[in-house]
């Protein structure tokens, strides 16, 4: 049975309502963030329920067609890009924040509930969900879980696999399969390690258990403005080598700043080469000690205007200008691709310089946005697909930022995922030996490469069943009370 | 035929492999050769061997841990990695360090903390690093620093069919494919040979202070614990150490710029109440398991707030059996090591636990037996019931289908 023949065997379960067949209506999931990748689906389910991802998900293993959960679809990679003869099960009707426990520290969420929201409904007890990617208004939970999202503020605080303890997870056999909790160290293997950030690979998250963070006593903000992105990196290893672990370090360069103040009048000092929104939090007399501190490295290191912010507004001001910076750049280039590359924080500057270098050699302009406390570097390759050759152009700048990356000892892809958009990179960072072996993982959850098919690995790893030679039992095993295999 | 595995083990290190003796049974069960490869590629080489001749495999380290779990129902050989110890790379700009599973613990810590850095973990037994991961050992510090798993970045292995993989990478933020290191930490040596692990490094806190305060009520515990986890000290541990006569200590650790520390001392006094002093040491059971020789060793978790069912539970399993128990852990995160005197025999034991793990849904944990002295694992699951086994057997079965490595040493058998 195809896809669109599932569709009839699921109506009575799901409801008329959830099941879309109609060509307009599917055209609507055919990609997520990463725009320029498009494919329709061939039939798209709107789940309410873990029993409804588990029915959709056994009817797909019995029929063998392949599915693809959709989350807010706000990914920069395609990881939710859906598959032509495949099933989209869309996950954003399971909204609802199960449970805050402020005791445990834990919440309990559904998939599709959006991370803000979850701030917001732990706010009143005095936390919050700490990974905050910078479409935090409305990513969901379930898809940060599949790409492992970060944010600006993962530098201190972690990426989404450091923040849950629990999920419930449909396998890609349709079992439904609880995975840790609220309580930490559940004796095993380490799954959940292996499921958040596996980008739907591995199955589809139907309850998430998440850490809370405590809300810091105190917050400070600084902006600073430099002449030249040099002499900003130079303040950040300034910082981190003073032992300062910023809440966020985040730079932009000129023509970042440029796009931002033509998009959302951030109002940043005139004239700079590199603009750095250093955040610190945590206890107040630490926060206050430490933030003199920074203040200095960024004046010794050439800063010409430093600003403070003085309450949560001016906060804002100084996030709106970094936060926007991607959609921003539509207002000086038609286009642009956004690369997600990581590079070793103190090869900053020499990074920078030759991304120039090689900017300058193709005509192609690149805008630099980054975490720079962790290297993560957003380079949005500028350009205008109007223009006969230009597409081609900056493909190959970002794919030369790339290899630079990976030059570096750092890796193609820090927090957007690899999805359907970076897996032919992955050859550049892994041997064959490892990108087969990553497969290992796959083919334990999901031998028949149905959950999100082609997406991670260039080339699929036919899973094999490798017989077992059994030798000398174990007593648990001779007792019944464990298998060998 | 051994005779051609000794050759082979002897090629595959350049003559670093020998014939065992008592000494290298691994938890009592005796083994027949030990190879010291000082590479990747050797390791390979051995595991190579390993595969052609059918045996079954368990790494060591320096061997502080190799008594944890099950007794492996096979052990044909010992993989020491101890020879693998170097620091392959410390980039102190950037808080990154790689380094050979075979390095000490203590000695990389000496190493890092030349430029003022360190690894943020501080588990009692301190053997190796490929131990510290294969184990995911943790101590007071994962409160604020997080777990091992938190902390690995990158990480070289040979599968039990003698291929190298890599996983991760020596930058902090990388999501590119699947974290197979997740998989490797606390995985017991079971899925491949570690042999080269990269961490974020965390830099030496300028100042540290211990704030402690005993607790003779025994609601007191919890109703602290709860004070200190919602408060805005950020404590860097919460660690309790109750031993099983007289009364329990809390303590805290508090770490950062001299002024902050001093102004979070001042506070965390406040908040612990009558009795709560500070100093500049820790006390003397900080960090150490609360057992001794001929004891049992016990890990247990629970959920944060369910630290009140877990001494009650344990109070009252006690009390049923007649067996002491010392607690002492970090209740902070809500993972503690219970020390257990006078078990008479392999099914006193099993009735503790067994009693405790009926209770474990009240506190929301598990129960987890490490060592114990004897043969009293022989009878005893001591891992107790897993959630996703079926999965984690899948995982074995593609990393390992001969179950060659430890064999029974992990997690239903696995």
């Amino acid at each position: 049975m195809d896809a669109r023949g599932l569709a009839d065997q699921l109506r009575p379960l799901l409801g008329d309502d959830a099941i879309i067949t109609d060509h307009q209506r599917l055209r609507t999931y055919e990609c997520d963030g990463l725009t320029h990748h498009k494919v329709t689906p061939a039939l798209v389910v709107l789940a309410e329920t873990t029993a409804h991802v588990a029915a959709v998900v056994r009817a797909c293993a019995a029929a063998g067609v392949p599915f693809v959960a959709r989350g807010s679809g706000t990914g920069l990679s395609g990881g939710a890009l859906p598959h032509a003869d495949g099933v989209l099960i869309v996950m954003s009707r399971m909204r609802e924040i199960l449970e805050i426990d402020r005791a445990n520290q834990r919440a309990v969420v559904e998939p599709g509930v959006i991370n803000l929201q979850l701030t917001r409904a732990a706010q009143p007890q005095g936390y919050y969900y700490a990974p905050d990617p910078s479409s935090q208004q409305i990513c969901s939970i379930g898809g940060n879980v599949a790409e492992n999202s970060g944010g600006a503020h993962c530098l201190k605080y972690g990426f989404t696999t450091n923040h849950v303890t629990g999920l419930e997870l449909v396998t890609p056999a349709g079992e439904v399969v609880q995975i840790g909790g609220k309580a930490v160290d559940a004796p095993g293997y380490d799954l959940l390690g292996a499921i958040v950030g596996s980008e739907g690979t591995l199955g589809i998250a139907t309850k998430v258990t998440v850490r809370l963070t405590r809300t810091p006593e105190a917050v400070r903000t600084l902006l600073s403005a430099f002449p030249h992105t040099d002499q900003a990196g130079a303040a950040v290893s300034a910082i981190i080598g003073a032992g300062v672990i910023p809440a966020a370090i985040e730079m932009m360069d000129a023509l970042a700043i440029e796009a931002a103040e033509a998009a959302v009048h951030c109002g940043y000092p005139g004239g700079a080469g590199a603009v750095l929104i250093v955040e610190l939090d945590g206890p107040a007399a630490e926060v206050a000690h430490q933030f003199d501190e920074v203040e200095g490295f960024c004046r010794d290191n050439g800063a010409f205007e430093i600003r403070i912010a003085a309450d949560d507004v001016e906060r804002a001001l100084f996030w709106k200008g970094r936060k926007s910076a991607f959609a921003a750049v539509g207002r000086i280039s038609p286009d642009y691709i956004v690369q997600d590359g990581v590079i070793p924080r103190t090869a900053l500057p020499e990074v920078l310089r030759r991304i120039a270098a090689i900017s300058d050699e193709a005509g192609v302009r690149v805008a630099n946005v980054f975490h720079a406390g962790d290297g993560n570097l957003h380079p949005l390759v500028l350009f205008d697909a109007a223009v006969p050759g230009e597409s081609h152009r900056a493909e190959q700048v970002s794919g030369a930022i790339v290899d630079l990356c990976i030059e570096y000892g750092g890796s193609i892809t820090g927090e957007h995922g690899v999805g359907s958009d970076k897996a032919k990179y992955m050859p550049r960072m892994f041997s064959d030996d490892d990108l087969d072996t990553m497969q290992l993982v796959r083919c334990a959850f999901d031998p028949s490469s149905i959950s999100n098919p082609g997406k991670i690995f260039p080339t699929p790893r036919l899973c094999g069943e490798v017989p077992g030679r059994h030798k000398g039992a174990h007593p648990l095993a001779d007792a019944g009370l464990a298998e060998v295999f | 035929m051994g005779d051609v595995i000794m050759e082979e083990l002897g090629a595959a290190t350049k003559g670093h492999a020998v014939g065992a003796t008592e000494a290298d049974a691994v938890d009592s069960m005796p083994t027949h050769w030990v190879a010291q490869p000082d590479s990747t590629e050797q390791t390979a080489a051995v595991m190579r061997v390993a595969a052609n001749h059918d045996l079954a495999v368990v790494v060591r380290g320096s061997g502080t841990k190799l008594t944890w779990g099950a007794r492996p129902h096979r052990v044909d050989l010992v993989l020491d990695t101890t020879r693998m110890n170097a620091v392959v790379e410390h980039a102190a700009g950037d808080l990154i360090v790689v380094v050979g599973a075979g390095q000490r613990l203590d000695d990389l810590q000496a190493a890092l903390s030349g430029p003022g850095q360190w690894l943020g973990v501080d588990p009692a037994r301190r053997g190796t690093i490929g131990g510290l991961v294969a184990t995911a050992a943790t101590g007071p510090t994962r409160h604020l620093h997080g777990p091992v798993r938190d902390l690995l970045i990158g990480v070289t292995f040979v599968r039990a069919d003698g291929v190298v993989a890599r996983s991760g990478g020596k930058v902090v933020k990388n999501v590119a494919g699947y974290d197979v290191g997740k998989l490797l930490t606390g995985s017991f040596g079971t899925l491949g040979v570690i042999t080269q692990a990269a961490f974020r490094l965390h830099p030496l806190p300028q100042a540290r202070r211990w704030v402690s305060v005993p607790i003779t009520h025994p609601d007191g515990i919890p109703t602290l614990v709860q004070q200190v986890v919602h408060s805005q000290l950020v404590p860097t541990a919460v660690e309790l150490d109750r031993p099983a006569t007289g009364g329990a200590t809390l303590c805290l650790l508090l770490e950062g710029f001299p002024p902050g520390v001093e102004s979070r001392t001042a506070e965390a006094l406040d908040l612990m109440g009558t009795g709560a002093t500070a100093g500049d040491d820790a006390p003397g059971w900080w960090g150490a398991e609360p057992v001794a020789d001929g004891e049992v060793l016990l890990k247990l978790t629970h959920e944060i707030a369910g630290l009140a069912h877990l001494l009650t539970a344990l109070d009252d399993v006690c009390a049923a059996t007649g067996l002491p128990a010392h607690v002492r852990g970090s209740v902070g995160v809500g993972a503690v090591t219970v020390g257990l005197a006078g078990v008479a025999d392999a099914q006193a034991l099993a009735r503790w636990v067994t009693s405790l793990r009926e209770r474990a849904s009240s506190f929301g944990g598990t129960v987890v037996v490490l060592e114990t002295p004897g043969d009293f694992k022989a009878d005893l699951d001591v891992w107790g019931p897993v959630g996703g086994l079926p999965l984690m057997r899948a995982v074995k079965r593609q990393f390992d289908p001969e179950n060659r490595l430890a064999p029974g040493r992990f997690v239903g058998g696995i």
